[in-house]
Parts: C-alpha cells; structure tokens; sequence
C-alpha cells in the first residue's frame, strides 16, 4: 500500500501542476498546447544544471539544494521559453495552435542539438546519482507513505497548487486574470491591461510547465535529459480538460491518472495487501493493457461529462480592441 | 505585361507561396544564426563549420557526396516524402474543415499494423502477390479511415475537443499496435537482432512494384509510392475544390452555424473529414512499409511516429493547400538529408534540420500577418497611384477649362 501511494505521487506531481500551468494560460485566453514543448525545455535545461553542478563539486552532500536549484531553473527556463508563445499569440495575432506546435517542436529539436554536442550521444546523463529522495525509514505507518522514500517536490508542489489555485479564484488578480479568458472587451473597458494579463497568465504556465518537467524527469528517469517526457504535457492538457479548467477537477483527475499510470508501470511487482501474491501479475496481461486504461477512462469519462464542459469563452482568441 | 504581373502578385495563391518562402528563408537564417552561436560557444566547433554547414543543409541530399550516394541519397529522400506528404495531406484536409488532426501518427500506426498483417497472412504466388499488395494498401487505408472517425464522432455527437480524443487515441493506438504484435509472434522477424521488428513484406513476396525507379538510385528504397502519393495530392485537391462534398467541408470550417442553416450536415462533414484525414495518414504508413525495405518497429507503446507529427509543418508550410503538401513534404524531406549529411560532415548534428523546421513553423503562425502586411503595402501603392491619376485627371481638366 505504502508504495502504491508512493509511487502514485511520483505521476501525480508533474501532472497535476502541468494541468494547473494549462489553466493559468487557457484562463487567461491563450491556449497553451505547447505544455509538452516547454515542460522538454524546462527538463533539459534543469538536468544541463545539474550536470554542471554534479560536475564542478558544488554542493557535493548536500543534494536537496542541487534539487532545489534545479526546479528554480527549470522554472526559469520555462517561463523564458514560453515567452515566445506569448509573443506571437499577443504581440502578433498569430494562431496559438501553430505557435504551440512549433514550441512543441522546437524544444526537443534544440535540447538534442546541445546534448548530442555536449555528451557525443542523444541523451545527458549525470555524472552521479542524483539522491534526491528523503528517507525516513523510521516513521510509523500512518505516516510512512507520505514521509519516507519521498521527494521534496512533492510538498513543494502541493504547496504552490493550493496557493495558485486561491490566487486565481479567490484574489482580485486573479480574478482580473479569467476575465481576459472570458470577454476582454470587458475586462479592457474597465481598465484592465488585457495584454499585460495574457503575459502573466501565459509566463505563469511556462514556469510551471517547466517545474514539472524537470520534476518528471528527476523522479520518473533518474534525471537523464532524453528531449522527450512521454508525452506528459499533452496528457496535462487532456487532465485540465477533463478537470473542467478547475483547480479541485485537476487535482482529482491527475491522482486518478497517476494511479492509473503507477499501475501501468508496476503492475508486475504490486502487491496491495501484503500476501505475497501479485495478484495483477497473475492476470496474465500485458503490459500494453494497463497502459491503455488510463487513455481509455479518460475518453469515457469526457464522453459522458462533455455537456457540462465549459472551456474560456475567448480562449485562442486574440483581442481586438475594435471588436465587441 | 505589367498589369498581369501586378495580378500575379494579388492573387491570394502568389501571397500564400511567398509568406511561405519568406518563412522558409526566416527559418533557415535562424538556424545558421543557432549554429553560429554554438560555434562561438563551444570550443568542439571550429567557426568555419557554421559557414560550411549552412552550404550543407541548403544542398541537402547534393551533398552526399559522390554521385553514386546523392542517387542514393536522393532516392531514399522521394521515396520519404510520400508517406509525409499523405500524412500532411490528412492534416490539411481536417485544417480545412476547421479540426486540427493531431491524431496522425496514430491513424498511421493502424494503418501500418493492417497492411503489415494482410501483407504476411495471405500466402501469395508470384501471380497472386500484386493483388494481395493492392489489398493490404485498402485495408490499411480503411483501418485508418476507421481510427479517424473516432475523434470525429466524439467531436461531431458529444462535442468533444478533437485534439484531446486525437491525442488520447495516438497513445490507445500505439499500445493496441505493440500488443496485437505482442500476441502474433508469426508476423515478428526471428532473425539475429531483428526481433525488434516486423518481417518485411517481401518475406511474402509482396512489395510495391519499382518500376525501374531502382535502377534510376541504385541503392535506394524508391518505389511508385511517390507518384500514387502525388495523385491523391492532386485528386484531393479536386475533391476540394471542384466538387459539391468539399464545398461542403471547407464551409463547415469557415462557419459551423451558417453551413448548418444553409441546410449542410455539419455533422456527417465532421465524421467524414476525420475519416478522410485518417485514411491519408494510414495510407502513408501503408505506401511505406508494403515497400519491403522498411520495417516496422512493432513494440512501439512509448513512442509515436515522427511522420505522423511532421504532417502537421507539412500542411501549415502549404497553407493546407493539397499541391502546397506535395513540395512542402518534398522540402522538410530535403532538409532532413542536409541535416543528416551535416552531422556527417562537420561537428554539428542531424537536430539541426528538426530546429530549423521548427522555427520555419513559428513564423508560418504569423503568415496571415505578413499577407496582410503584403496587401497593405499594394493597396497603399494603389491608393498612391489612384490618387495621382485623380490629380492628372483634375490638372487635365483644368487644363482643359483653361482652354476653354
């Protein structure tokens, strides 16, 4: 049980703040397909710094603060990078879906480009194993799935979602900032700054496109920078969607979709109560099977809520100030 | 002359073709700016490298080296780009019934998988062999028509966002592809270090007829792919064009609502735009592996095809035009060579060219932009020059009064 959960949260993390990055544009009018692109970009840029770190000695006992570095700089990294999205969506008008593909194209192609030169091959390894979990092996059980083997991201994650979320709902800023998703006419006509909030929304979703991906990478692959995340961006995209484009839904669809996954990925060795006996294992399914699930739920499950989704009135939409 | 030279240049066709070529010249300055900047960078890069690796990538397959390996070389290219020009076909033809087909590389895995399974199954005789070929093509092609309709009757029926149902049924696909492979180790090469993938084809006789095309690259993998390639291109720019059906799809695209009160079924378009871009990118897939040469890597559930995706620069470089897919599937194919010949010969790698398109794409979001910056700049000189014939007119009538 302890590892299911454990394990859950490792797919869970990046999902749920990759989703969370998704609303922050999307409510703010500008579709972010390019989740995947950047949360590439962030990785990359996260795992070049501490390779450099790893390589040059700094911090050498110290690994929490390698971490720590490394999720501000993937932060970074992806707010920058998103910045060209938000450029061509509101400076220039163009369409947000070809930009977003082009992001999405764009990240994997230039973090290949600079490891293959870096390291001879298509992925960045590090130097040292990256010892990023925090052990408490003496925890009682109540707290042991939530205490021991676990990730500093973890809580800081959980944090920053349950800030973000009361920041966008329940602040005037926040509030300003879904009424440039919803009419910007409005919002400009009492003296919003339609183009100022669409940056901030949509710089908000790179930082945290970016987070995420460095975190997917730092607990899902040891941290090798590969200029791919498995197409975990765009299943944020589908989780924020089912979520209905709020906070409490994506919470609870990334937790249903990092179960699902953490199935998926060790529904060979799970034993759920303790027996001994790997009762999916002895299914007889393939892998393929419990890698299809959690695709195949979230498809009924927007098929049956569809009517009641309500995507941003004006997102993809860029704002002319002559329209009404 | 010169006023058929000015309509040249107004046509909405002209402004499509040189926002592209400005995008495509945009694109390929950034990149040599990137491999500039590497070279200053890093000290694994001489700087002349930059200078010859723009010379590079702009020869694409040229400059191979040696004339035997540009035959090679530039056979393997066309014989490339027919499954990314279906593939960009299937993207332009939902783009242009307002549905954005991200759903390519799995519509092409379904195809791969039936046309890889009918092509081994049915024991084929030297007489037989042709038309078990034409029929693993048909049966790829349906399967993929049939994949594509999924997002299609989620988007149509329960209005649901294409993109998501696309990206959903990419990854359900690639799965349902490896285990269907999984459970039939018959169509699995047992040869050493090859159980990776699928036979090929022509373990059963069954391959698309070469036509001398082999002869012509020698060394190449060339096939009469490219030309049935380039006929759908043109039939479907037929079918969207000249017929009442793509009427009928390019209207739902502009506006749902007014095609629906004009008495359309917006509905049955929807469904059937999807199963038409689906059957296009499973037939790529099919053109590419019943050519005996190509072999499909079976257990694929982390991974989708990269031509699949490419379908989509493919049809944004042609504006969705159907005869724009055809050289703009040609071109990303010709730079991928030049990318592929510059990690050969300089220090840079094969990503160069993937960067390169990518920066290609970013601009072409802006192209509406640069026609529209495009007919401005006209429709300021024709302003310029009405107003001056008006001042003619007026000094001439003067003239005249004075005459008078």
């Amino acid at each position: 049980m302890t590892f299911l959960i454990q394990q859950t949260l490792v797919y869970t993390i990046p999902l749920m703040i990759v989703a969370l990055a998704g609303v922050f544009a999307e409510r703010s009018g500008i579709i972010n397909i390019a989740l995947d692109g950047i949360m590439i970009f962030g990785s990359f840029v996260g795992a070049l710094a501490v390779y450099i770190m790893q390589t040059a000695g700094m911090f050498g006992d110290n690994t929490q603060i390698v971490f720590l570095i490394a999720m501000l700089v993937a932060a970074l990294a992806g707010a920058l990078f998103s910045l060209l999205l938000s450029f061509s969506a509101i400076n220039l008008k163009a369409d947000q879906t070809i930009g977003g593909t082009a992001l999405n194209m764009l990240a994997p192609a230039v973090t290949l480009l600079i490891v293959k030169i870096v390291s001879m091959q298509d992925r960045l390894s590090m130097p040292k194993a990256l010892g990023f979990i925090i052990s408490n092996p003496d925890m009682n059980d109540v707290f042991k799935p939530f205490f021991d083997k676990m990730f500093i991201s973890t809580y800081i994650v959980i944090a920053l979602f349950v800030v973000l979320s009361i920041l966008l709902y329940k602040t005037k800023y926040g509030l300003r900032l879904r009424a440039c998703g919803e009419h910007p006419q409005a919002a400009d006509s009492v003296g919003i700054n339609v183009a100022r909030m669409r940056y901030l929304g949509t710089t908000i979703s790179g930082a945290l496109a970016g987070l995420g991906g460095y975190i997917y990478i730092a607990t899902t692959a040891s941290g090798t920078a590969e200029g791919t995340v498995a197409g975990m961006g765009f299943l944020a995209l589908a989780i924020m969607i089912f979520g209905n484009w709020k906070p409490v839904g994506i919470a609870f669809g990334s937790l249903l979709f990092g179960l699902l996954k953490c199935i998926g990925a060790t529904y060979a060795s799970l034993d759920i109560n303790g027996d001994g006996i790997f009762a999916l294992k002895e299914l007889g399914l393939p892998i393929y099977f419990y890698n299809l699930v959690p695709y195949v739920v979230v498809l009924l499950v927007l098929a049956f809520t569809s009517k009641k989704s309500r995507a941003p009135k004006a997102e993809g939409i860029p704002y002319d100030k002559g329209q009404r | 002359m010169k006023n058929r030279i000015k309509a040249f240049f107004a046509k909405e066709g002209t402004k499509s073709v040189l926002s592209s070529l400005l995008c495509i010249a945009a694109g390929i300055f950034v990149g040599w700016l990137v491999l500039l900047a590497l070279a200053l960078f890093s000290d694994k890069i001489p700087v002349s490298h930059a200078f010859k690796g723009l010379g590079i990538i702009l020869a694409g397959p040229f400059a191979s080296g040696g004339s035997k390996n540009i035959a090679f070389v530039l056979g393997d290219m066309l014989f490339e780009a027919a499954p990314l020009m279906l593939t960009g076909l299937s993207v332009a033809i939902a783009f242009k019934t307002g549905l954005f087909n991200i759903g390519a590389p799995g519509q092409y895995l379904m195809g791969a998988m039936s046309s890889v399974i009918v092509a081994l199954a049915i024991p084929t005789t030297p007489a037989t062999a042709f038309w078990v070929w034409l029929l693993a093509l048909l049966v790829g092609m349906i399967s993929g028509m049939l994949w594509g309709m999924i997002p299609g009757f989620f988007k149509a029926f329960l209005g649901v966002n294409e993109v998501i149902v696309c990206i959903m049924t990419n990854w359900i696909a690639a799965n349902v592809v490896s285990w269907v492979f999984y459970n039939n180790k018959q169509f699995i090469n047992a040869a050493g270090g090859k159980s990776a993938y699928t036979l090929p084809t022509t373990a059963n006789g069954v391959s698309t007829p070469k036509l001398g095309l082999d002869k012509l690259f020698p060394g190449s993998n060339i096939d009469i792919g490219i030309f049935i390639a380039i006929a759908i291109a043109i039939l479907i720019f037929i079918l969207l064009n000249k017929t009442t059906l793509g009427y009928e799809l390019k209207a739902c695209g502009h506006n749902k609502n007014a095609a629906k009160y004009a008495g359309m079924n917006e509905k049955r378009n929807i469904v059937l735009s999807m199963a038409l871009a689906g059957g296009l990118a499973a037939l790529g897939a099919s053109l590419y592996f019943l050519n005996g040469g190509a072999e499909l890597a079976w257990n694929t559930y982390g991974k989708l095809p990269d031509t699949g995706f490419n379908g989509i620069p493919v049809a944004l470089l042609a504006s969705n035009n159907p005869l724009g897919v055809i050289f703009g599937s040609g071109f990303l194919r010709y730079i991928d060579k030049g990318g592929y010949n510059l990690a050969g010969f300089t220090a840079y790698n094969e990503y160069v060219s993937d960067l390169i398109i990518a920066v290609i794409i970013y601009f072409a979001g802006f192209s509406k932009l640069i026609k529209d910056l495009l007919s401005r700049r006209k429709a300021a000189k024709a302003e310029k020059a009405d107003v001056a014939i008006k001042a003619d007119d007026a000094t001439q009538a003067g003239k005249e009064e004075d005459g008078k």
